[in-house]
């Protein structure tokens, strides 16, 4: 997430009428699909789940995109400015092992069990308090999720294009509003496989043209050698100790606080991208989306880690920190991934890349908003609230939610314009849950023993190890070394250490209290834990035709890609 | 590929249309800036990328309309 609090005042790039067109049309046409849609949400079925006839490709290519947000291009973007290389772990190891596995091992369970949500298998799993638990957390933290990034995108488009504040969040939000409300969850899809395709077609000449410029991957090196250094270039080489990488971070924290927790919790458990792929039309389908995800997931850092170290080597100028960048008058790191645009974008091809930051920013934030109607109408309305509502209420429950979470989320992005310190708040909130669920889940899934109380007693103990580890650095900052095992741990690395010991602690405890508690009938676990299920097989299906061996074959780049750039 | 089940348009055939009209659009500018030179232009301008990169999308565009045209789609 990008700290914009402070960004320059002045703007980056001028559009053209031909850029205005192109931004003008990306509104109106995303608009219509949601107008052509409205006609096929009839049901909750439809309305929430996309009527569950998605392929493999669209459940994955949406599965991608909700997570592909514009502050994420911009962030990373700046990251890799700043960091280096080390920002691809975050689409590498950081990604592609757990959507792998999602695919894989934990996809059918999701998938045989008919859930509409992660809460609603919670439900399933171990029972209504744990559902409870977890449907409150994620639709709250989701909708102020989503003003933080409406409120952050708001003033990037500020800074870029000179637009209003007020204008960009009102205009955006309520396009998103209308889309989501009217055709539901296929809407979003339809046009987050759209927006995938814009932010590809908008962001890839940025490295094409920026290797042409820097001489190619050999002169990349040698300029970012020169203008940086070389330990810029590598992604594991430097990380045999805090103090040798720019990001102070230890070879432990990536591989088991990014790569097993944060990574797998996010992937596997965070029910905005996890919703993308129980729309798909069957079990196997369901199982290749995350694969077909994953693939292209491995080649995002071509768009956003590649300009970032493009821009050390070809920038005129140096891009320092928000602080330094207000004093001086200079550019911020934020502001590599717009910069790199206008210097190489002339007029259409600037409007091109305008669209993708745009289209970026409303398929993350139409993400949020329904996962947030799902869970809510699901998990919350209909479980807590009116339990015996009928499917038409559903559906008329689900488009009102739209609205309200749009409104919601406005309302947060005015009160983080007023109050900047609630974005870092709300984001250490989020992550405060992310990491014990996947224990949770997991344990679920591949134990029969867990009981409800143990899941549920788990989930709340992690979660409150999580935020008491988090005020214990707050109060007392010498903590750090003990939570991050390191005083030179920077924040990366004690998120990265906070989520390994919650994730640690919620499984602990889970194992423990299920041992101490009557565990449940075998026969109610059917169709929901690994042992008392029947696994639908692939039958007579080629090996080409398996996920196993997709899966393999990602891997298997996965791996090359690491080696290449060690 | 025709994902969706019965009569909603396939979604790669909407993408199909933006492509296609953005490629336009692109190809246009970029035609528009070889007879008129800007004053100020970008870095690489001398490669044209608009126009390619317009092209490109643009008959990709086109072959997505047609494969994914309404008749031809639910005649598959």
């Amino acid at each position: 997430m990008l700290p914009l609090a402070t960004f320059a005042s002045t703007r980056l790039v001028h559009l053209s009428a031909v850029d205005g067109l192109i931004v003008v049309f990306y509104f109106a046409f995303v608009l219509a699909i949601g107008f052509y849609l409205k006609g096929r949400a009839r049901t909750s079925e439809d309305y929430f789940m996309a009527g569950r006839e998605m392929t493999a490709w669209v459940a994955g290519l949406s599965f991608l995109s909700a997570n592909l947000g514009a502050l994420e291009l911009m962030g990373w973007a700046a990251s890799s400015y700043q960091y280096g290389i080390l920002a691809a772990h975050w689409y590498w190891i950081g990604a592609i092992p757990a959507m792998l596995f999602l695919g894989i091992v934990m996809m059918p369970f999701y998938y045989i069990c008919k859930t509409h949500s992660v809460p609603g298998y919670l439900q399933l799993r171990y029972g209504k308090a744990t559902r409870t638990l977890s449907a409150v957390s994620f639709a709250f933290m989701t909708v102020l999720m989503s003003g933080i990034n409406m409120y952050s995108m708001a003033l990037v488009m500020k800074v870029v294009l000179g637009w209003d504040i007020h204008f960009s969040i009102w205009v955006s939000s309520l396009t998103v509003a209308v889309y989501v409300g009217l055709g539901g969850l296929r809407s979003a899809i339809f046009n987050e496989v759209l927006q995938f395709v814009l932010i590809w077609a908008g962001a890839l000449l940025i490295p094409i043209l920026g290797l042409v410029e820097a001489g190619g991957w050999h002169g990349l090196q040698t300029r970012v050698a020169q203008n940086a250094a070389p330990a810029y270039m590598h992604l594991w080489s430097t990380l045999g100790s805090f103090k040798d990488n720019p990001m102070g971070i230890h070879w432990t924290g990536i591989v088991f606080g990014l790569g097993a927790i944060i990574s797998f919790g996010y992937w596997t458990t965070d029910f905005l991208v996890v919703q993308r792929v129980l729309s798909a039309h069957n079990l196997r389908a369901a199982k290749m989306a995350p694969i077909i995800g994953a693939g292209f997931k491995m080649f995002v850092p071509f768009i956003v880690i590649l300009p970032g170290l493009l821009g050390i080597a070809v920038l005129p100028f140096k891009l320092t920190g928000e602080s330094v960048a207000v004093a001086t008058g200079g550019h911020s790191y934020n502001e590599v991934l717009p910069l790199m645009l206008a210097r190489y974008c002339g007029p259409g091809l600037l409007g091109l890349g305008i669209t993708a930051l745009i289209a970026g920013f409303m398929s993350g934030m139409a993400g949020n908003v329904s996962a947030f109607t799902t869970v809510w109408t699901y998990d919350i309305y209909a479980s807590l609230i009116h339990k015996d509502c009928t499917d038409k209420q559903l559906v008329t429950m689900g488009r009102w939610c739209t609205v309200l979470g749009v409104l919601i989320s406005i309302g947060t992005a005015y009160l983080v314009m007023h109050f900047l310190s609630i974005m870092d708040y709300v984001q250490a909130l989020f992550s405060f849950f992310i990491a014990p669920l996947f224990a949770t889940v997991l344990l679920g899934m591949l134990w029969k023993r867990t009981t409800s109380a143990g899941g549920f007693w788990g989930l709340l103990a992690g979660t409150a190890s999580s935020v008491g580890m988090w005020a214990w650095v707050k109060v007392d900052p010498s903590a750090l070394r003990y939570v991050a095992l390191s005083p030179y741990a920077r924040d990366m690395a004690e998120n990265m250490y906070r989520a390994l010991w919650s994730c640690l602690v919620c499984a602990l405890v889970t194992v423990l209290v299920s041992l101490l508690t009557k565990p449940r009938p075998l026969s109610e676990l059917t169709g929901l834990v690994y042992g008392a299920s029947e696994i639908p097989s692939n039958g007579e299906a080629a090996f080409y035709q398996r996920p196993i061996f997709w899966a393999a074959v990602v891997a298997v780049v996965f791996v090359i890609l690491n080696i290449l750039f060690w | 590929m025709n994902m969706e089940a019965g009569e909603t348009l396939s979604i790669w055939f909407f993408i199909g249309i933006s492509l296609l009209v953005n490629g336009i659009l692109v190809a246009g500018a970029g035609i528009y800036e070889l007879i008129s030179p800007p004053q100020n232009p970008v870095v690489l301008f001398s490669v044209h990328a608009n126009v390619w990169w317009g092209a490109l999308m643009g008959i990709l565009g086109a072959i997505y309309c047609y494969h994914f045209k309404p008749h031809r789609a639910s005649a598959k």
